[in-house]
């Protein structure tokens, strides 16, 4: 970025160096993953003496005979009572590289739900795999649901490597089992492998004196340095309009600022824009940042744009660009991942939730259900329920503008919502 | 090359921001908790950034236990009017004098449980439909399933295990009569995120944050400052330290610690070392291992 561009750019160089990387973590109930995060903390020395030594007496109370680093991510009491994770739990830690955010889904039966939530947010995805039992068909729906969210990193982390001896050859082996199976997951774009043991810290943070025969990163290694910068869409404009700044002052008496985060591409003072779905176009004549006006603003800014014309904008609206604008209909196509405890209704009617704008969807047709822990479509079966995937026609209820999930996460999906009851009842990424 | 990237702060401040404005969006009636500490104090500067220039579209709300360090209540005043914000204050002295409290007795006793009343009924009075809170995910284990979207029943309580999922930036806000909302931008801040912010946006905060002497206390492994609001138990020694305090709360529960931190710099220095997360001086979470779960269940921030 040049120097003097934005005015919210940090004075401070050495923080502006340091960015964010969102990733999840996956695994089924025993694979280790609450003691990878927490050797992930400890080793990286992001862990508290308050935290660790109310660990330290719960490890003593339980009977462990070491600390139990998993004790560190078990939030709540219902589930330290019951040893099981319940919902999605978000970490944080820092190096002077990176700042991490974790989000930290569970193992048992509602994992599709938690994965997807977790996921959608996410760079990255580590999906932890137990040495001893290899690519199992856990591993094929977190690297499914992977794929489906496209995250556009994977590390592929074979974990308890100190109970396999520390074999190369049981390693290269789940490699070659897991490159094989996902040739057939096309977004899988970038896939990283790492023997680890996040019981005893084998690379994790501390290089594994036990692998030689390994010459790749450590895992917090990789996180630090994997490239994110394309993570973002800066091609096509869009700017979903969220609120309109009107001050009503002797001082600001016609201003009309349109507030959101851009979803997509750069803009900049003197863009010609179009408005959706009026059609109206225009210039842009300003971007704001409180602290002062930008040169331009990009995917995920949040600013206020105000227009060279008076054209009446409100919530739900999109400023794009007429040279790339937005699908634009009625009739969506969308992968959907189903949360609600009652199955969908083929022919129910749903609100739809897509970017600031929320219209109301009738699903026309269930095309077909996936099965993922094989990637097959089940063509023939009409129920669709809690933790199933697969693929929806809806019809809304006035026009959507979007773009295929593909090429933009922001203006390519969606959430369903339960009228009756307000729940968030599924996720969708339209094709 | 032109590398469109933001830094961690930048990303984390452009979040905020959103979720500030989906909520005067999505709701009839918001209004931001504040307390005078430094979390509240950045999440109305966000706020002040979300909709400049115009007036922050909803009150501030200060929950006031009347056992403040006077120093806050000067500087939360200040603020209030350097902003060109609206404050209201409910007194928990006045859901005691009603009856709808009791005050708790003894030496340990404090007003920090009483809050969640008083903050309930002012909801209530206020119609407010969704309350702003400065609450962080990294701040305390049960946080850290916090939504940013924290939907409440109509006894106000918090249900870990029906909460809505929250993908990509949507959020749903819908909700029956009688529910509301507890929203949490700062949800994925840390308190070094808190500090830096504090220090790249040039925020005034109170001094209490600061080095200063002051008479103090040890009390449960907590700096207590002596105060009006506290009793000193024989065989308590009061003396006089150089401290400072990492959060401000209610003065009978707020800890301090030892520190010669005397300006930002060297706070954030004092925190990039700390090895005690900064709840760790609160007795209120000290007094069980699910303390402040237990409290959020029925409806404490």
């Amino acid at each position: 970025m040049p120097d003097n561009e934005l005015s919210t750019l940090p004075e401070n160089g050495e923080l502006s160096a340091v960015d964010l990387l969102r990733f999840t973590t996956a695994g089924s109930v025993d694979d280790g993953k609450s003691t990878l995060i927490g050797r992930l903390l400890y080793d990286s020395k992001n862990i508290f003496e308050d935290q660790l030594e109310a660990i330290e007496t719960s490890s003593k109370s339980r009977g462990d005979d070491n600390v139990n680093l998993a004790l560190l991510t078990d939030g709540l009491k219902a589930e330290r009572e019951q040893g099981i994770t319940i919902d999605v739990a978000y970490r944080y830690f820092a190096t002077p590289k990176r700042k991490f955010i974790i989000a930290d889904t569970p193992g048992h039966i509602q994992y599709t739900r938690n994965m997807v939530t977790g996921a959608s947010t996410a760079n990255l995805a580590i999906i932890l795999v137990d040495a001893r039992k290899g690519v199992i068909e856990q591993t094929c729906r977190h690297s499914f649901i992977a794929n489906l969210l496209r995250i556009q990193h994977v590390v592929v982390a074979v974990n308890k490597m100190d109970l396999v001896d520390y074999s190369e050859e049981v390693y290269e082996r789940i490699v070659a089992r897991f490159q094989e199976f996902s040739s057939r997951l096309n977004n899988l774009v970038d896939v990283s492998f790492l023997p680890i043991s996040a019981l005893h810290g084998d690379n994790v943070v501390e290089k594994s004196a036990n692998m030689d025969w390994y010459a790749g990163p450590t895992l917090l290694y990789h996180l630090e340095s994997v490239y994110i910068g394309t993570d973002h869409n800066h091609v096509q404009a869009r700017f979903p309009v969220q609120w309109v700044i009107r001050p009503h002052s002797d001082e600001y008496h016609d201003f009309r600022g349109y507030a959101g985060r851009v979803a997509g591409g750069v803009f900049k003072p003197g863009d010609e824009v179009q408005v959706q779905p009026s059609g109206f176009s225009s210039r842009i004549k300003a971007i704001h940042a409180a602290d002062g006006q930008l040169n331009e603003a990009f995917a995920p800014q949040s600013c206020s744009i105000l227009l060279e014309d008076e054209i009446d904008i409100s919530r739900g609206d999109m400023i794009v660009k007429p040279n790339n604008p937005p699908e634009q209909g009625q009739d969506i196509g969308a992968m959907v991942c189903w949360f609600g405890d009652q199955k969908m209704r083929v022919g129910g009617k749903y609100a739809l939730r897509h970017t600031t704008k929320e219209v109301k969807a009738i699903v026309r047709e269930l095309s077909y259900k996936i099965n993922i822990n094989t990637l097959h479509k089940i063509e023939d079966d009409q129920e669709f329920g809690l933790n199933e995937i697969g693929c929806v026609q809806l019809r809304t209820s006035s026009p959507l503008y979007y773009d295929s999930y593909k090429d933009n996460r922001i203006t390519g999906s969606f959430v369903l919502i339960d009228e009756q009851t307000n729940e968030t009842v599924a996720a969708g990424m339209i094709i | 090359m032109h590398s469109y990237r933001l830094s961690h702060i930048q990303q984390l401040e452009s979040e905020a921001i959103f979720i500030l404005r989906e909520t005067a969006a999505q709701f009839d009636k918001p209004v931001l908790l504040f307390s005078g500490g430094k979390d509240s104090i950045v999440m109305a500067h966000l706020a002040y950034k979300a909709f400049h220039p115009a007036r922050l579209p909803f009150p501030l709300l200060h929950v006031d236990t009347g056992h403040n360090f006077p120093e806050t209540i000067q500087f939360r005043d200040e603020f209030v009017e350097r902003i060109g914000a609206r404050l209201e204050v409910a007194l928990v002295q006045d859901s005691i004098n009603s009856g709808r409290v009791t005050e708790e007795k003894g030496a340990d006793a404090s007003r920090n449980a009483l809050q969640t009343v008083t903050l309930l009924d002012a909801l209530e009075a206020g119609n407010y439909d969704a309350a702003l809170g400065g609450g962080r995910r990294d701040e305390e284990k049960a946080r850290a399933k916090e939504r940013f979207f924290s939907h409440r029943d109509e006894f106000g309580q918090w249900n870990p295990k029906n909460q809505r999922p929250e993908l990509w930036n949507i959020f749903n806000g819908r909700k029956h009569h009688g529910e509301h909302f507890r929203v949490f931008p700062l949800s994925n801040w840390t308190e070094m995120d808190v500090w830096e912010y504090i220090r790249h946006e040039g925020i005034e905060i109170p001094g209490l944050y600061f080095s200063h002497e002051r008479e103090v206390f040890e009390r449960a492994g907590s700096l207590l400052a002596v105060t009006d609001f506290i009793t000193v138990r024989d065989g308590e020694r009061v003396e006089k330290k150089r401290v400072r305090f990492r959060t401000i709360g209610d003065a009978t529960c707020t800890g301090a610690v030892e520190s010669s931190a005397a300006d930002l710099d060297h706070i954030i220095a004092e925190v990039a070392a700390a090895r005690q997360t900064e709840r760790g001086t609160r007795a209120d979470d000290k007094r069980s291992e699910t303390a402040m779960e237990d409290r959020k269940k029925e409806g404490y921030f």
